[in-house]
């Protein structure tokens, strides 16, 4: 399965994007050095939250349209492990890169570098659920051929609970009780990402296949 | 074939209906307008401003309750595969999204003269009813943008029940967000707080706004059936070519 | 396989894009049968064999498979070739047989490569390969791995008559050791049609 993912990704092009986003915000914000770290790990968790979003419409489509998932649906394997291991196959080749590269990239945007160890720690314990969840989206439009619009809208609020606590936790001094509860959060968010997302998807992608 | 069957059973039903669910809504509206408008006295605090909340506080709870409809027709869909669930969940959306965006406006009217801005990212309501309206156009993007109907019954449905998990997790983490971000700077307006001499006017309204919505739904579900026969015969017509 | 199998349908019903396909469709298929549908198109030929495949869901009716291994369901216990050949471009021929081995639950073999005539191609990536040859290549898939009936869906466009005559020997193979083979096709099989379901009549 992970055989299958190998060559499908969008890493390249997602990884693009992030370098992209980071040069932009200092040009939109200012080189205001105070103000890029103060904004910076928000804006950072935006980005990635935005080049997997970027990546998820393509999660089941190829695998849709060359009938592999016909396939797939008959093995003797039920259906929801196949999603299981392509969100997993996502987030080990998409989200899980861009989660360990985004953080050092901070450094263009002057983070404290004392921060840096928590911001990757916690963008890979979120990117877990951002993987999980865009499969949620890629099935949706597993079927369609322009599904990039609709992906954002139906992912994005489901990215809301992410976001909030990925940020908390990144700026951990700032909340009342520093950024451990916020780091659980997130994992409890990923398990149960974890145990919706492949039920969603394979309903879903099953209902594409009729 | 049920699926004429029970569609013609509701038809009916809702024709029969109707015109007392308009008589009514239309009877309590003018009730609750004139108790909220007249009758009620002006806040003490917030003066004649007050008078937004009958008609916002009741457009909030609907676009909640709404919502919940919705993810529960889609589970009797998804259970029972009754074909009417899905029309009804169908159907709901929009107008669930139409009071969703009237509390926003109207909450943002209010807020202006009692928090000096339109918009307060502070208010955890005001964030997850925004992100509620987020999900609202998010469902009804599928049923616009997938044109196979069953297909698209099934797959509107499951998104509605994962949307419905969301929602209460969205809750959670904006009012978890709002307090680390500014602690107890919000109005509160708490249901025991509200006097009886203004409560009952805005449970007026709410029942109002609810039936209303009942009346609304029956007729967008009766449009939708008609709708989904004139498919029908168009197919079978193609067919028969 | 020398069990007695009998795929049975009854009364089977069948709706897409909210037009019954397929209303009320019996009949009763017993291992050594290789069967042909036929009718025009849009008759519901792949819509059937999609149901069989447990991708469609019946509207109505009941398919039953008597004989078969207890614990399997229908579609573990069928082969699905149909239009589109689920075969990854960017891995080799080797790669995406033995994936679809692997994932259908069976050891690699080499067997497979010899029963299309693909051996020489094993290591080239299927983007490079023509369609036929991709044809070819789908249909291996049914050769490693043992499942009683066999559902192909135009399983001979494409194909060169050296391929055709390949296809048709491995379906007497597979009928002889009480298979089933169920195949949407205009064109001749090259062994003789036990049974046709002619769909679409109105």
């Amino acid at each position: 399965m992970t055989l299958a993912k190998r060559q499908g990704g969008g890493l390249g092009a997602a990884l693009g994007f992030i370098l992209a986003v980071m040069v932009l915000i200092p040009l939109a914000v200012g080189p205001d050095q105070n103000l890029l770290g103060k904004l910076a790990p928000g804006l950072m968790w935006l980005a990635l939250l935005l080049s997997v979003l970027l990546t998820a419409d393509r999660i089941f489509q190829q695998d849709f349209e060359d009938g592999s998932l016909d396939v797939m649906a008959m093995g003797p394997l039920p259906f929801e492990f196949v999603t299981l291991a392509k969100a997993c196959a996502h987030w080990l080749t998409v989200s899980l890169p861009l989660a360990v590269i985004t953080p050092p990239l901070g450094m263009l945007m002057s983070i404290d570098a004392a921060r840096l160890p928590m911001l990757m720690f916690s963008m890979i314990a979120g990117s877990f659920s951002l993987s999980f969840l865009a499969a949620i989206g890629g099935a949706v439009t597993a079927g369609l051929r322009r599904g990039g619009l609709l992906v954002s809208l139906l992912i994005l609020p489901l990215y809301v609970p992410v976001l909030i606590f990925g940020v908390a936790a990144t700026a951990g001094d700032m909340g009342p009780s520093g950024s451990v509860p916020a780091l659980g959060v997130l994992m409890a968010l990923g398990l149960m990402s974890l145990v919706i997302s492949p039920w969603a998807s394979a309903a879903i992608l099953k209902a594409y296949l009729r | 074939m049920q699926q004429f069957a029970n569609p013609a059973k509701f038809l009916k039903l809702a024709n029969a209906i109707l015109p007392y669910l308009w008589a009514a809504t239309i009877i309590l509206f003018a009730i609750g307008l004139y108790g909220a408008l007249v009758i009620t006295p002006p806040d003490y605090q917030q003066g004649e401003a007050v008078r937004i909340m009958y008609v916002h506080v009741p457009a909030a709870w609907l676009g909640l309750f709404v919502y919940c409809l919705m993810g529960f027709f889609s589970a009797v869909a998804f259970v029972y595969r009754h074909p009417l669930a899905d029309a009804a969940a169908k159907t709901a959306a929009p107008l669930g999204a139409v009071f969703c965006f009237l509390a926003l406006v109207t909450g943002s009217f209010w807020g202006k003269p009692m928090w000096g801005t339109w918009w307060a990212w502070g208010d955890a309501r005001l964030t997850s009813m925004f992100i509620l309206l987020l999900f609202y156009l998010g469902y009804m993007a599928i049923w616009t943008s997938i044109d196979e109907p069953t297909r698209a019954a099934t797959i509107a449905r499951i998104v509605a029940l994962v949307g419905v998990v969301n929602v209460f997790v969205v809750k959670f983490s904006v009012n978890w967000w709002n307090t680390l971000h500014q602690p107890a700077s919000v109005i509160r307006m708490g249901g025991s707080a509200i006097d009886k001499s203004m409560l009952w006017a805005l449970l007026v309204m709410a029942v109002a706004y609810t039936l209303l919505f009942t009346a609304l739904h029956l007729v967008s579900l009766r449009s939708e059936i008609a709708a989904r026969k004139l498919r029908q015969q168009r197919i079978a017509e193609i067919g028969r070519r | 396989m020398s069990k007695r199998l009998r795929l049975k349908a009854d009364n089977v019903s069948c709706e897409r894009g909210g037009r019954m396909v397929i209303e009320n469709l019996s009949f009763e298929i017993e291992n050594g049968c290789l069967v042909a549908l036929r009718g025009p198109n849009g008759a519901g030929k792949s819509t059937l064999l999609r149901l069989l495949a447990g991708l469609n869901v019946p509207s109505g009716g009941k398919l039953t498979l008597e004989g078969g291994a207890p614990d399997a369901s229908i579609p573990e216990q069928c082969h699905y070739v149909g239009h589109s050949d689920a075969l990854k471009p960017a891995l080799t021929v080797r790669e995406n047989l033995d994936f679809w081995t692997d994932f259908l639950g069976e050891e690699k073999s080499n067997s497979a490569l010899e029963g299309f005539g693909l051996r020489d191609l094993a290591d080239d990536q299927v983007m490079f390969l023509s369609a036929g040859q991709k044809r070819r290549l789908a249909l291996s898939r049914l050769i490693p791995i043992a499942r009683p009936i066999w559902l192909l869906d135009e399983p001979t466009v494409g194909l060169d008559s050296k391929s055709l005559d390949r296809l048709s020997s491995h379906m007497h193979v597979h009928l002889a050791t009480g298979g089933i083979v169920i195949a949407a096709t205009h064109a001749d099989l090259g062994i003789a049609v036990s049974q046709t379901i002619t769909l679409g009549v109105a």
